[in-house]
């Protein structure tokens, strides 16, 4: 059987799902918040790379590094955030998060 | 500007406050938190440089640059406009605030720059890659202020929150411009508008399509992805809040204008749909949800998922007079934010600041001519006329008339009947309560004049409708060729 661009974006949207659901569901630790959103960002990043080879068109590929570089931004200001939030909080459990509803 | 590069000049606003930007992070970083004061008066001066270098590029036509990537034209000139008055005007009106509430760090007004050079990017932006750039570059900056007062458990956790649901945001329409790029075999608007014109919309670009109005309703925090807006506008300091109302929501609904009118203009059976769906849950809910709420920053909140419910009722219209609604909408939505969050910045007893509502009871009788800018502006955001706000309904709610959409212009004068409750309560509350405790007195000079000049822009708009209307008109004809 050879692998084709079906397989690719299958696994894709797996990962998009799984990374989906743990935002939502897990209600342990926003750690694992991050996690999912970094796999998320991975999903998007294969389907990039499996459209630009089957397209022959390298846009895909250049996407795929500039979203790489913007990940690592966004989880260096996500870690920063939580550790100040962590400062004052003196617990990161995703049910503590809770001084505003509405 | 740059050899090589035809058309690079058109950047020239951008320039101005990536590399004034930097400049102001030097000087922060080498004077220290003394300087707030003087970063913070160079920013703006920075925004105001930037604003009259877009209005006299005004009148130049489409150019784009970068291969098509980037594109200034005078419905992006309107905006960008918009959003830098939107974030000069609100850096004028934080000095106080953060100077009162020991947060005087310099990285403020850099943050606030940082973030309009985003949305300067956004509004100009012709293609997925430069969206997406935009986009981010405006959020961090964004979960960065959201969280600025770092020692306050409700700032720092409005921060978070904003963090993981705008990530989680940007990841699905990042989804969904990698189906849109797969299905359409490149990432340009124009690329993409061809693709759609020939081979119709094909189930992997619908799914695209669908996610990428996802993302964007979340930036414009528009029902069903509003959940974080009154958190996030709770907990943020009340500048801040205010800059969240202001700038980044006109940044991303020209945004959400230019892709779908760009790049799929052939698919609009597709996307007139949703967008209908998303105004009319926007305008239910902004209207209902706002009758409980006892903090005046929570209901703002409502107040403008709400307005841009209304918004994007010209967007459902798709036609000229539309996005023309939109754009007077956003230009008058501006103006009276920014005098409504004056007011609540006024809220003040001793060194505190207070949010509820009720402690705005007898208002009219302790400071009269607050409690009547005050009731002015919420008469305005209201929509009666003959205040301004009236005049940014009536032009989106024509606009769907004239594009047969009879429905949703009906269900919307019905939303803002009901919306009008919450904001006639806080004129009865400042009316007719006994009267509270009273305010530390007097605004600062600035705060004064920003306040005297909104509530004017409510009062007599139709008196100097004309200039607007007209700029608003041109500026949505360069979007339909």
């Amino acid at each position: 059987m050879s692998i084709g661009l079906g397989h690719y974006l299958s696994v894709a949207a797996i990962l998009f799902t799984i990374g989906v659901f743990g935002i939502f569901i897990n209600r342990k630790n926003v750690i694992i918040i991050l996690m999912s959103i970094e796999l998320i960002l991975l999903a998007v990043n294969i389907n990039l790379v499996a459209f630009s080879a089957f397209l022959g068109d390298l846009t895909g590929q250049i996407f795929a590094l500039f979203i790489l570089t913007v990940a690592a931004a966004e989880a260096a200001i996500g870690l920063a955030i939580l550790v100040v939030y962590f400062r004052n909080r003196g617990t990161i459990a995703v049910e503590d998060i809770n001084m505003m509803k509405g | 500007m740059i050899p090589g590069i035809e058309n690079s000049d058109i950047l020239m606003p951008e320039y101005i406050l990536a590399v004034g930007g930097m400049a102001l992070l030097m000087i922060g970083v080498f004077l220290g938190d003394s300087a707030q004061r003087t970063v913070s008066y160079l920013a703006i001066l920075l925004l105001a440089l930037a604003a009259a270098v877009v209005v006299m590029s005004t009148g130049n036509g489409r150019l784009t640059a970068f291969g098509g990537a980037y594109v200034a034209d005078d419905f992006g000139r309107f905006v960008k406009v918009l959003a830098l008055v939107g974030a000069a005007l609100v850096l004028v009106m934080a000095q106080g605030f953060i100077e009162r509430e020991k947060m005087g760090h310099f990285e403020f007004p850099v943050l606030v720059v940082m973030s309009v050079l985003g949305m300067m990017v956004m509004i100009s932006a012709n293609d997925f890659l430069a969206l997406y750039m935009g986009l981010e570059l405006q959020s961090l900056a964004l979960y960065v202020l959201a969280s600025f007062n770092r020692d306050n458990l409700r700032s720092t956790e409005a921060g978070l929150k904003y963090f993981v649901l705008g990530a989680l945001s940007s990841g699905m329409m990042l989804y969904g411009i990698s189906l849109i790029y797969g299905y359409a075999g490149g990432t340009g608007f124009e690329q993409v508008a061809a693709t759609v014109r020939e081979i119709g919309t094909p189930i992997g670009l619908t799914f695209g399509l669908v996610f990428l109005i996802a993302g964007l309703a979340f930036k414009i925090s528009a029902v069903p992805f509003h959940m974080w807006t009154p958190d996030v506008y709770e907990g943020a300091p009340t500048p801040i809040t205010a800059f969240f109302s202001a700038s980044p929501k006109i940044a991303a609904m020209a945004l959400f204008v230019r892709v779908m009118l760009g790049a799929f203009p052939d698919a609009s059976v597709a996307w007139v749909q949703i967008i209908v769906f998303i105004s009319l849950m926007s305008m239910v809910l902004g209207s209902v949800a706002a009758i409980g709420q006892n903090n005046i920053k929570r209901l703002m909140a409502y107040s403008s998922i709400g307005h841009m419910g209304y918004a994007l009722v010209g967007l459902a219209a798709g036609s000229p007079q539309g996005v023309q609604g939109v754009l007077i909408y956003l230009a008058i939505y501006l103006a009276t934010n920014i005098g409504v969050f004056v007011c609540i910045l006024g809220m003040r007893r001793g060194d505190k600041n207070v949010e509820n509502i009720s402690d705005l009871a007898g208002l009219a009788q302790t400071r009269p001519g607050y409690a009547f800018a005050f009731a002015m502006l919420m008469f305005s955001l209201a929509g009666i006329p003959p205040l301004a706000g009236f005049f940014a309904k009536f032009y989106v709610f024509l606009a769907a008339i004239q594009a047969g959409l009879y429905p949703l212009a009906v269900a919307g004068v019905f939303a803002s009947v009901v919306g009008a409750y919450y904001y006639l309560r806080i004129i009865k509350i400042m009316y007719f309560d006994p009267p509270a405790e009273s305010f530390s007195p007097a605004f600062e000079p600035s705060l004064r004049v920003l306040l005297i000049a909104s509530t004017a822009f409510s009062l007599f708009f139709i008196a100097a409708a004309q200039p607007l209307v007209l700029s608003a008109s041109a500026a949505a004809a360069t979007l339909f060729p």
